[in-house]
């Protein structure tokens, strides 16, 4: 039987559900190993968290490098892992670490690279959501290991707990990799809000919250919700940029997505059009966003969302 | 300082784009520098401006980099109009949908012929979204990956510093040169180019090569497209009007689709 690696991927020190999901993809195609880059001395209990989905086998490699040098020294561990084991597939969580490991790694042990997965068959064909989820590819690797990063959220995964066998190995990191020293690293500010792109719900705000995204946070707040905001609304300054959703922003797919106040323009839906539910909240009865809505009201946000926040905490 | 800022010219993020034969059909859309890019282009000129800019002669050079169509001379000269020096495209028929293995290939043979001491780039093209030529160019050259920066420090002995912002939290990190950088959307404001600068602009060497020129020969993409379908347009649903009731309807649909 042919064999997987996942690259194990951590939020501070437990295993994501990504993980699980990487996992879950992967065991489609062969038997998987989840490969744990940790820092000295704390593989094991990284390792240890390792334990939802079909992981046969967890592979821990230590070393201080990943800490100091980042992503270089990731992708080296990993490419000699990848030559030790020679497996059908690697795969990666598609978020900006994820890809430009699997980035280093493609160049490395030269194997065709596919990114931003949404499912993987188990013959390693990755299906993608292309132009803003307006059109579906297949495509397959066709040189060296298939190298995929998927996309968080994206494949169903199997939660079931596992035990998988656990040994550990070593791996250097060249001196290219060590060219760049990380000084210091400052986990993401959580809100407390969901972090966007994984989030189940999104409620996003556009020019119609006139730079008042208030609303949309306290209904966001209602529904357990990440916070999203349209690129007017980013350019304008209201909100972080790095709550754009859209062509030049994240990628959404949640479960619901709620867009008050946006027109929705090609940029806007390229980034949430895949979303399962969309539901639209506009003064504007003409606004293009209404065409793809589940569920629309044509009214004043500053009316409506107070109501809807009103409404869904009284059912609570 | 010698800086490379490495552009690609992609169809405008504002029109719809279509798949035809398993590749992007890049003929019959607008095609424009690609958004990321300017902050790219930005970042280097006031890098040189920085310390004491970027004029003929002077201490510093930006030179935009480039792969594809003759086309592409297009968003090159915007970039050269907002101040870049001069540029080089690489444009050669075997490049047709190419992957971006190739494209860092061919890239990274261009930077290092060119002696530079910092390339900097956009995080993505808005067209492919792969976020991985960067990190490809890095690896090829073996120069230190600055990616991702929200903000760039440099000190023209031979350091660079970024402050680098991803899902995964903010790092600062720093290198020697030769360095790749990627800077991230809003890491400062492009100018636009004005009158004088497109004016300029007319008159800036674009060197045009092909890979035979360039030196380096291509392998055909490592990924091949099996199928590309345009997925079902979204039926538009329910639509109601707000008559101070528009809120509790709502909340009735999440009830009814159980996502409350």
């Amino acid at each position: 039987m042919s064999n997987v690696l996942i690259l194990a991927d951590f939020s501070g020190d437990k295993a994501t559900k990504t993980t699980a999901e990487l996992a879950t993809a992967g065991a489609r195609i062969g038997a998987v190993t989840a490969v744990v880059l940790a820092g000295t001395g704390k593989g094991a209990a990284l390792a240890a968290t390792v334990n939802q989905g079909p992981v046969a086998n967890v592979l821990i490699i230590e070393s201080d490098d990943f800490a100091s040098h980042g992503v270089a020294a990731s992708a080296d561990a990993l490419a000699q892992v990848i030559k030790d084991k020679s497996p059908t597939a690697v795969l990666i969580a598609s978020h900006a670490f994820g890809k430009e490991v699997a980035a280093r790694v493609a160049v490395l042990i030269e194997s065709g690279i596919i990114t931003d997965a949404v499912d993987v068959a188990a013959d390693a064909t990755a299906t993608q959501l292309v132009f803003g989820g307006s059109t579906t590819v297949h495509s397959k690797v066709s040189h060296g290991v298939a190298i995929i990063t998927v996309r968080p959220n994206s494949v169903e995964a199997d939660f079931s707990a596992s035990s998988p066998a656990v040994e550990n190995g070593t791996a250097a990191v060249g001196a290219d990799a060590k060219k760049a020293t990380i000084s210091s690293s400052q986990p993401p500010v959580k809100g407390g809000r969901p972090e966007l792109t994984e989030a189940n719900i999104v409620v996003s705000g556009g020019r119609g919250t006139d730079g008042n995204f208030a609303p949309v946070e306290a209904f966001a707040d209602s529904l357990g919700a990440a916070v999203g905001a349209s690129r007017a609304a980013t350019d304008a300054g209201w909100y972080p940029h790095s709550h754009q959703v859209g062509q030049t922003g994240k990628t959404v797919s949640p479960q619901l997505y709620v867009a008050c106040g946006i027109s929705g323009a090609i940029q806007h839906r390229a980034g949430m059009q895949t979303s399962k539910t969309i539901v639209v909240v506009n003064k504007d009865p003409e606004a293009p966003l209404f065409d793809i809505a589940d569920f629309g009201v044509v009214g004043d946000l500053f009316n409506v969302l107070p109501k809807a926040t009103e409404g869904v905490t009284a059912r609570k | 300082m010698k800086i490379a800022v490495c552009v690609k010219q992609v169809p405008d993020s504002w029109a719809e784009k279509k798949m035809v034969n398993g590749v992007l059909d890049r003929e019959n859309v607008d095609a424009v520098l690609n958004d990321l890019d300017e902050y790219a282009v930005e970042e280097a000129l006031r890098i040189a401006e920085a310390h004491g800019g970027n004029e003929e002669g002077g201490a510093h050079t930006v030179t935009v980099i480039s792969m594809g169509p003759e086309r592409a001379t297009e968003a090159v000269r915007k970039a050269l109009s907002m101040g870049a020096n001069d540029a080089i495209l690489v444009s050669d028929s075997a490049l047709a949908g190419s992957d971006a293995l190739a494209t860092s290939a061919v890239l990274a043979k261009v930077i290092a012929d060119g002696g530079y001491d910092l390339v900097i780039c956009g995080t993505e093209s808005t067209d492919a979204r792969m976020s991985v030529v960067p990190a490809m160019i890095s690896a090829r050259l073996g120069w230190a990956q600055l990616t991702f920066a929200s903000k760039v420090t440099v000190d023209p002995a031979g350091k660079v510093s970024i402050t680098r912002v991803t899902e995964a939290g903010v790092d600062e990190i720093s290198a020697a040169f030769p360095a790749v950088i990627s800077v991230v959307e809003k890491i400062n404001e492009p100018r636009y180019p004005s009158f004088k600068g497109i004016m300029a602009a007319k008159k800036k060497t674009i060197e045009q090569k092909d890979l035979a020129a360039v030196g380096v020969s291509v392998q055909s993409a490592w990924s091949q497209v099996n199928d590309a379908t345009p997925r079902p347009p979204r039926a538009a649903g329910v639509k109601v009007t707000d008559e101070g009731n528009g809120g509790e309807s709502l909340v009735n649909f999440l009830a009814e689709k159980k996502l409350i």
